[in-house]
């Protein structure tokens, strides 16, 4: 049996069943290059996965492809899939129609004032909670972990009273501060210091280091991949943020980019607007997909978080 | 420093003691005090005020008669709540919510599981498949809302291009709310089901491996090791990504505003709050009383999740 199969790295292999098949597997499907296995392997490992990738892909390239469409090639009878050329006059047209250059800048700055304070505010809170005597420490973090399971939408009409009333309609900080708070960074970044070895600290707190100097120098460093995850999680919600910006702003020169593709999309919604749209949708999705690419792996670990440890 | 302390003798460390120690604990006690409300207490206060003090407010709104932006407003109690669920919209908005959630949570996770079994095969090209499945999920709502919007369109988009080439026309999907219905479903599944791929994937990657190969040595085939040793392994991954969809499906709101702005046929729950305070009649009081209820519900499943939770742990 083992001489049908020259390199057998799987054990299976040598004892007659193959993890993907039943026992009685002809001894054919056990080589690496035999024809059946081939066209299993590429019946049910590639075919899914190419499909599905697909599926994922095709709408996307389909926004890029379009974003370069001139009018006529979009009102037409006859499909054509490639653009005629690559006319960038759709992103011209999209940031004269609607200040597309402010609401990057304004979503740029939302999103890095906000990001930036948020996890400051994690990391002083979760190392409160981890490292620090105090006596509530428990109740307080359970108020946090309540906090995680309110969800945003419910709280819009009473944030928005709110805000509107101290002047904050129509500004940037009025966008920013209600999302301050950060449960989600405290909970994740607790949890992570939880893990911290206790004789690190000590070493630190022998030689007479404070708490300020033992979080920055040796809590924060080490936490690193805990804190990007925290960070990049943060940048895309805020980033992607629709709903609060939506109500809060109804004036061009406070919008993020979601509000300002709305006003595009109210400017632009015939036919012959769709490069534009589509224009501005990539105006929207690329950086996040660039920095999603870069990073997925810190951003995938960070929006599952909680499903393997339930 | 330190050279001191270890060579001063221990009798003298010991008679000074017991008062001073107890002093240094004290201020070192009040010390910590200082620092612990120092670094928590700006995080606390924006949750307070920001996420916890509207709960509060919500409940109070809800039970006024008041017009956003409006300086009278009258108390009427539970009037908000009971012409809400008297009204027409009841039905339709409370159906709406459950279609939608129900065919979206269910559609996501046997897709997600489906796709997770894709990717967890032994073929090259799995780790970038797993990327690019997940990257809708991180993509902003309104931008996937306005690209799939272009791809629905009765008149230019590539659907009615397909349906035509296969003699069929293309249904209005934007004008008829059932169909309304069904392309934001459609959308929204395609958006999240990454999500519930990737945390299938970790679930069936954290299958212990000795018990499948023992199903295989007994003579269990593929698809009979899937149905009665994965899927009953994987359920506390399937109830831990039941409850979090079905949380974020009932938040939904991105996809149903740039694709079906007056809510024609889509308005849900958190649609018909938002609606009604600051669409069209800027009904205030009424609107809270919608995201009470909401709430309400959402409350309910986060509760039953602890409890179950709790079942879980004993049962792995």
């Amino acid at each position: 049996m083992s001489t049908l199969s020259p390199v057998s790295p799987d054990p299976a292999a040598g004892t007659g069943y193959a993890p993907d098949g039943g026992p009685e597997v002809p001894l054919q499907r056990n080589r690496p290059f035999s024809r059946a296995n081939l066209v299993q392997t590429i019946a049910g490992g590639y075919v899914p996965l190419i499909l599905a990738t697909l599926v994922v892909v095709v709408p996307l390239l389909w926004m890029l492809l379009s974003s370069f469409k001139q009018p006529g090639e979009i009102v037409t009878t006859d499909l054509k899939i490639l653009p005629e050329s690559l006319n960038l006059d759709n992103y011209r047209t999209a940031m004269t129609t609607v200040p597309f250059g402010q609401f990057f800048l304004n979503s740029l700055i939302v999103t890095t004032v906000g990001s930036t304070v948020k996890v400051i505010l994690a990391i002083l809170t979760a190392y409160a909670l981890v490292f620090v005597r105090f006596p509530f420490k428990n109740v307080i973090f359970v108020v946090i972990l309540v906090a995680l399971m309110v969800p945003p939408q419910v709280s819009i009409l009473p944030n928005y009273i709110l805000i509107a009333g101290i002047g904050g309609k129509n500004t940037l900080w009025g966008i920013i501060l209600p999302g301050l708070g950060t449960a989600f960074g405290t909970f994740l970044l607790r949890q992570h210091f939880m893990t911290l070895p206790a004789s690190i600290l000590e070493a630190a707190e022998i030689d007479g280091a404070g708490h300020w100097r033992r979080l920055w120098q040796v809590v924060a460093p080490v936490s690193l991949p805990s804190i990007a995850t925290v960070a990049l999680v943060t940048v895309v919600s805020e980033w992607n943020d629709y709903i609060w910006p939506l109500i809060i702003t109804d004036r061009p020169e406070t919008m993020t980019l979601p509000v300002g593709l709305t006003l595009l999309q109210n400017s632009e919604g015939n036919g012959a607007g769709w490069g534009i749209l589509m224009a501005g949708a990539m105006l929207v999705i690329v950086p996040i997909l660039l920095v999603f690419a870069a990073l997925q792996r810190y951003i995938v670990a960070g929006l599952t978080q909680g499903s393997v440890t339930g | 420093m330190t050279r001191q302390l270890t060579d001063r003798p221990a009798a003298t460390a010991r008679a000074v003691t017991p008062d001073q120690r107890r002093g240094r604990w004290s201020a070192r006690t009040r010390r910590d005090f200082i620092v612990f409300l120092a670094l928590a207490l700006p995080n606390l206060a924006l949750i307070a005020v920001f996420t916890y003090l509207p709960l509060i407010n919500n409940i109070y709104y809800s039970t006024l008669d008041w017009t956003l932006g409006s300086a009278n407003a009258t108390v009427v109690g539970f009037d908000n709540y009971i012409n809400f669920f008297t009204s027409t919209d009841a039905p339709t908005v409370l159906g709406t919510t459950a279609i939608f959630t129900v065919v979206t949570v269910g559609g996501s996770m046997v897709l997600g599981l489906l796709v997770a079994l894709a990717l967890n095969s032994k073929v090259r090209g799995t780790t970038f498949a797993r990327s690019a499945v997940f990257a809708p999920y991180v993509l902003s709502g309104v931008g996937v809302g306005l690209v799939w919007l272009f791809i629905f369109d009765p008149g230019y988009g590539v659907l009615s291009w397909l349906l035509r080439g296969i003699g069929q026309q293309s249904p209005q999907w934007i004008n008829d709310p059932q169909l309304s219905l069904v392309m934001v479903i459609i959308v929204y599944i395609w958006k999240n089901l990454g999500y519930c791929a990737v945390v299938y994937l970790a679930g069936l990657q954290s299958l212990p491996k000795d018990v499948m190969e023992a199903a295989s040595l007994d003579g269990a085939n593929g698809f009979r090791r899937f149905i009665s040793m994965s899927v009953p392994l994987l359920s506390p991954t399937t109830f831990f990504l039941l409850i979090t969809t079905m949380l974020s499906s009932l938040q939904a709101f991105d996809l149903i505003r740039i694709m079906t702005p007056l809510g024609n046929g889509t308005s849900t729950l958190i649609y018909e709050a938002y609606l009604q305070a600051f669409g069209a009649y800027n009904r205030a009081g009424y609107s809270a009383s919608i995201s009470v209820v909401l709430f309400a519900i959402l409350l309910i499943i986060t509760v039953l999740q602890l409890r179950f939770v709790e079942r879980k742990v004993h049962y792995s």
